[in-house]
């Protein structure tokens, strides 16, 4: 505490983040260009809109890093609430682009408050962990904690934009590293299994797998010579079973036709390049054929033909792949490893337990959108729309991002020692 | 402590699967460069003009003739007028809209087709309008030009490829013109050529800049070739006209080589009715027809019975198997006692003594009947006599295909003794059950190919040569003399009665001056069920015949289905033929004119007037 703020601040951070935002305007600038120079300033280009964001956010970023950092902890609950407030105002005033009632109009300028969510929602969670006798192996401490991210997940979902409400799903990192139980993620991940594993097989078949996992459990704890109860492997079973055999109708009937598509598309189960695989083809023939060294910058010629969809926000990626090829892609992959793992180490050297959480709940969304969007175009995840943050365009993305970041900033140099 | 480096431990386990998935896109895989270029590089395929179709003297009777389509790329297209679109290329405006809509949802970058084969006029007017239709581009095709009326049995058509025919057809794309029936498809690979491939590389505005790699991988398209048919231009011509409102089929056979001269069946279309955008409307119009059957080829599908032309072929088994020599005589009682109470009829008075040639030229039913008795007879059971005779007719390529080369065609019919056996259990059949066989009636079928392939091989004492159609492909044909199974000495009094048949017996009518005819009328009776009910029409009117009858050029079958007598309508035509072949001039125009003008139209329409009417008036 006792050198001069600017000494304090996680540099090696901040040229990550100036690296992957001059990267995403570099790679924006590609997606848009048609022969002629754009302005970077002209605010009626997205590369100019884009750089705009960006200033605004330098300007930020003075202030937020000079704030008393305590002043998070007290504010959390009433910026929590006031997004709860503007989450449901968007059902009165939202504007409705590409069918998800998600944003607000500012004179041309329309703003996401789901993005701007993620941030009250890490505050309200690190408040609340960090209280004094808050145990989330008590019942009252995990039910708080699931609540505070059910409930802005659920208004993102109503828009609808479930997409940016599956993010949440990430701070389960959160969950575990704060003492949760692990037996919740075993379960959603058996879960998940047994719905993939129905998918590509069938009930029946899955149904045996589980009887024949759950026999060779009970003979390893019995070699183990502990006893659990045969009950409880019976109603895992049957559980088990029941689900499995309930994913073909959650499948056809819960979720909608562009779903299934999605997911099927991602299991290898259809092949259709033409249709609803064009997205992910086009894409990953644009990352494909980058090869190497990439074809340069503006010169990728599937980033120019326009044939990969949505190619400077969700699949910016894409064209990282085209005109960087494997030394800009995988530089990138390891640019976010190292700058999401620094967070994580910062995190956890501090001693106070709310910085330590927040920043915890700053990695965990960041990792969760950068596996999810690489994944998607690269053919690893099901196409998810969410962006690449401090990529993709978008205001609201960036701002919201660069002010989580700033808070962290903010929070890592004012630790206490 | 677990919790504090699970985090971490995902975090590395996804960016190692997201770099090793990297890896394998960008550095393993390299297909994806080539599926980039595919998006990148313009592949256009050069289609080399089809083969032109001549005729035997270097007559063109198929050309190509530039055609249009109009395609159509969405991404270049802003608002235009509809109407106009619509007034200059007759399309209706829900059509367009209709195919704009499709294009959409196909491609907006690719181009789709709007209409196809607009014409001359069009294509000039929205050439110079084009610059107000920005999404809209002619592209050019090559069609057929048909310089012949007829023929379009011979020639088949061309048409574009379907999308069930491009699975087991690799070389084929979209859009391409395949042969379809005759000629065009038979030589579809010699007329075709082989298509070359340029490519073109895309700037990345998706402009063609110039030639990908300097044209490396370019390939020039191998041309077509010309084909030369057999058939002679003039008496094809000559015999469509003469078949004019008649039904009915023409087949002229040079003998010594097996080319077929003519190939006429009545009626007919023309062959550019069946070209581009008239081709569907068209051709159901011809199918629907199945009073007429102008689809269906009477020269090579049409099984008739073959009637009296039969007994030359009889006449030529008895003196093989020393049946009977030329002089033996029967002695016809104006008909002819098979069994009790069954009588074969003959138009000639009782008493009447015949010898072979008279047999012949007379076309005495009894001589024959007494000739074909004997051949069966000869043997030791009915069973093998009819298996030798039939042994005999085969020789001469009845009851098989022919093995020209069109796809078209019927095997025709010649009864066996498995055949009577069939129909007649415990072998309860003698002689006089299959007696009509004797006169060419009975369960015979031929084809009027079949009988001027074997008046072909009676012109050349003994033997044929597979009848075809092209004379630059016989290489890939097997162009043998096939012998028959008739020792050459026995023709020589068969041509002799068929030298009768013309100079004074039932064919004077077919007699040109200066020219040695040989021929055989036919007669043939013929029923058909209406209501149900056999109902007996008109015979058919046959006439075989070649000539000159020495070093014969030309062997000939006509048939003109309900014309009654062979020397009414089928001998003079025959004959007609013959004199515009040999002589290239008619002198004969009064005979010309009749049978060009004559119309069997009314006897056509007996049967469906739905009244009682009178046969062979």
């Amino acid at each position: 505490m006792n050198n001069h703020l600017l000494l304090r601040v996680d540099w090696w951070s901040v040229l990550c983040y100036l690296i992957l935002v001059a990267f995403g305007l570099v790679n924006i600038y590609s997606n848009i260009y048609n022969g002629i120079t754009l302005s970077l300033f002209d605010f009626s280009n997205i590369v100019g809109k884009q750089v705009w964001f960006f200033i605004i956010c330098l300007i930020i970023w003075i202030p937020v890093l000079y704030i008393n950092c305590t002043l998070f902890e007290h504010l959390a609950f009433i910026l929590y609430s006031i997004m709860i407030i503007l989450l449901l105002g968007l059902f009165v005033f939202g504007i409705t682009i590409s069918g998800a009632t998600s944003w607000y109009d500012f004179g041309g300028i329309s703003l996401q408050p789901s993005e701007f969510s993620k941030i009250a929602v890490s505050l309200m969670i690190a408040f609340i962990l960090s209280g004094i006798d808050a145990q989330l192996n008590k019942t009252q401490t995990f039910l708080k904690f699931w609540v505070i991210i059910l409930l802005p997940a659920l208004l993102i979902i109503a828009q609808p934009d479930p997409g940016s409400a599956l993010v949440f799903v990430s701070l389960i990192f959160v969950f575990i590293r704060e003492g949760g139980s692990f037996y919740i993620l075993t379960i959603n991940l058996a879960f998940l299994f047994i719905f993939i594993l129905t998918i590509l097989l069938n009930p029946i078949n899955t149904s045996i797998g589980i009887a024949l996992v759950l026999i060779l459990i009970i003979y390893y704890f019995s070699r183990q010579s502990k006893k659990n109860s045969l009950w409880s492997y019976f109603v895992i079973l049957f559980v088990g079973i029941g689900f499995s055999f309930s994913v073909n109708f959650i499948f056809n009937e819960v979720f909608e036709q562009h779903h299934r598509d999605r997911i099927s598309l991602t299991l290898g189960l259809i092949d259709d390049v033409k249709g609803i695989g064009y997205n992910i083809n086009q894409s990953k023939i644009a990352i494909g054929s980058g090869a190497f060294n990439g074809k340069g910058f503006l010169n990728g010629s599937q980033t120019k033909g326009g044939f990969v969809p949505e190619q400077h926000t969700d699949f910016i990626f894409s064209t990282i792949g085209e005109e960087w090829g494997f030394v800009g892609s995988f530089g990138l992959v390891l640019l976010y490893t190292f700058f999401i793992s620094r967070i994580v180490f910062r995190a956890e050297k501090h001693t106070h337990s709310f910085p330590r959480i927040f920043s915890y709940c700053f990695a965990s969304i960041l990792f969760v959108h950068f596996t999810i969007n690489i994944g998607m175009t690269i053919g690893l995840f099901p196409i998810i729309g969410i962006p690449l943050p401090f990529i993709s365009y978008g205001g609201s993305s960036l701002l919201a991002f660069s002010l989580f970041f700033f808070i962290y900033l903010n929070l890592d140099a004012n630790r206490l020692s | 402590m677990i919790r504090k480096y699970f985090f971490i431990c995902v975090i590395a386990l996804v960016s190692f699967s997201y770099t090793a998935q990297l890896v394998y896109l960008q550095l393993v895989q390299n297909k994806y460069k080539l599926l980039s270029d595919n998006n990148a590089i313009l592949k256009q395929t050069i289609y080399p003009e089809r083969g032109l179709i001549y005729d035997r003297n270097g007559i063109l009777l198929v050309g190509n003739q530039p055609a249009y389509n109009l395609l159509y790329v969405p991404e270049n297209d802003y608002a235009f007028d509809t109407l106009e679109v619509c007034q200059i290329i007759s399309i209706s405006k829900n059509d367009l809209i209709r195919q704009i809509r499709k294009a959409k949802k196909y491609s907006y970058k690719l181009p789709s087709i709007i209409t196809q084969q607009i014409s001359q006029e069009e294509y000039a007017l929205f050439q110079e309008k084009n610059w107000k239709f920005p999404g809209f581009y002619l592209q050019k095709k090559s069609i057929r030009d048909y310089h012949i009326q007829s023929m379009a049995n011979v020639l088949g058509y061309i048409s574009e490829v379907n999308s069930n025919e491009l699975k087991n057809r690799p070389n084929y794309e979209l859009g391409e013109q395949i042969g379809r029936q005759g000629i065009e498809r038979t030589y579809e690979k010699f007329l075709r050529g082989k298509k070359g491939v340029a490519y073109f590389q895309k700037d990345r505005f998706n402009r063609i800049i110039g030639p990908y790699e300097e044209g490396i991988y370019d390939q020039q398209p191998t041309a077509s070739s010309n084909l030369f048919l057999t058939i002679d231009y003039e008496l094809q011509n000559y015999g469509a006209n003469l078949l004019q409102n008649k039904r009915g089929g023409i087949v002229a056979i040079e003998p010594e080589t097996g080319e077929v001269l003519a190939l006429i069946t009545a009626p007919n279309y023309e062959p550019k009715n069946l070209e581009g955008r008239k081709r569907s409307n068209y051709y159901n119009l011809l199918r629907k027809d199945t009073i007429s059957k102008p689809l269906f080829d009477r020269a090579l599908q049409a099984e008739y019975a073959p009637g009296s032309p039969f007994k030359l072929l009889n006449g030529l088994i008895g003196l093989e198997e020393k049946v009977i020599n030329p002089k033996t005589s029967f002695i016809c009682q104006g008909g002819h006692y098979y069994a009790r109470n069954a009588f074969m009829e003959c138009h000639l008075s009782p008493g009447t003594v015949n010898d072979l040639v008279e047999g012949i030229y007379r076309s005495c039913n009894t001589y024959f009947a007494q000739t074909y008795k004997g051949i069966i007879n000869s043997s030791n059971s009915v069973q093998e006599g009819i298996d030798k005779w039939n042994y005999h007719l085969k020789s001469f390529g009845l009851g098989d295909y022919l093995g020209y080369d069109l796809p078209t065609g019927r095997p025709g019919f010649i009864p066996n003794s498995q055949y009577y056996d069939r129909w007649y259990p415990n072998k309860s059949w003698s002689v006089p059950t299959v007696i009509s066989n004797a006169i060419g009636q009975g369960e015979i079928l031929t084809t009027p190919i079949q009988m001027a392939n074997f008046t072909a091989a009676i012109a050349n004492r003994g033997y044929f040569i597979r009848p075809h159609f092209t004379k630059n492909t016989t290489d890939s044909m097997d162009l043998i003399k096939k012998k028959t199974s008739i020792s050459p000495e026995n023709f020589k009094p068969i041509i002799q009665g068929m030298h009768q048949v013309v100079e004074k017996g039932t064919a004077r009518i077919a007699k040109i001056k200066g020219i040695e005819i040989c021929g055989k009328t036919g007669t043939v009776e013929n029923f058909i069920k209406l209501d149900g009910k056999k109902t007996q029409l008109t015979d058919h009117s046959i006439f075989v015949a070649f000539a000159p009858k020495e070093n014969p050029k030309i062997a000939i079958a006509v048939f003109i289905e309900h014309g009654y007598w062979g020397s009414r309508w089928a001998a003079p035509i025959a004959s007609l033929m013959i004199e515009k072949y040999l002589n290239k001039k008619i002198q004969r125009k009064r005979l010309e004119n009749q049978m060009l003008n004559g119309n069997l139209e009314a006897e056509y329409k007996k049967p469906y007037l739905g009244k009682p009417f009178l046969i062979n008036e």
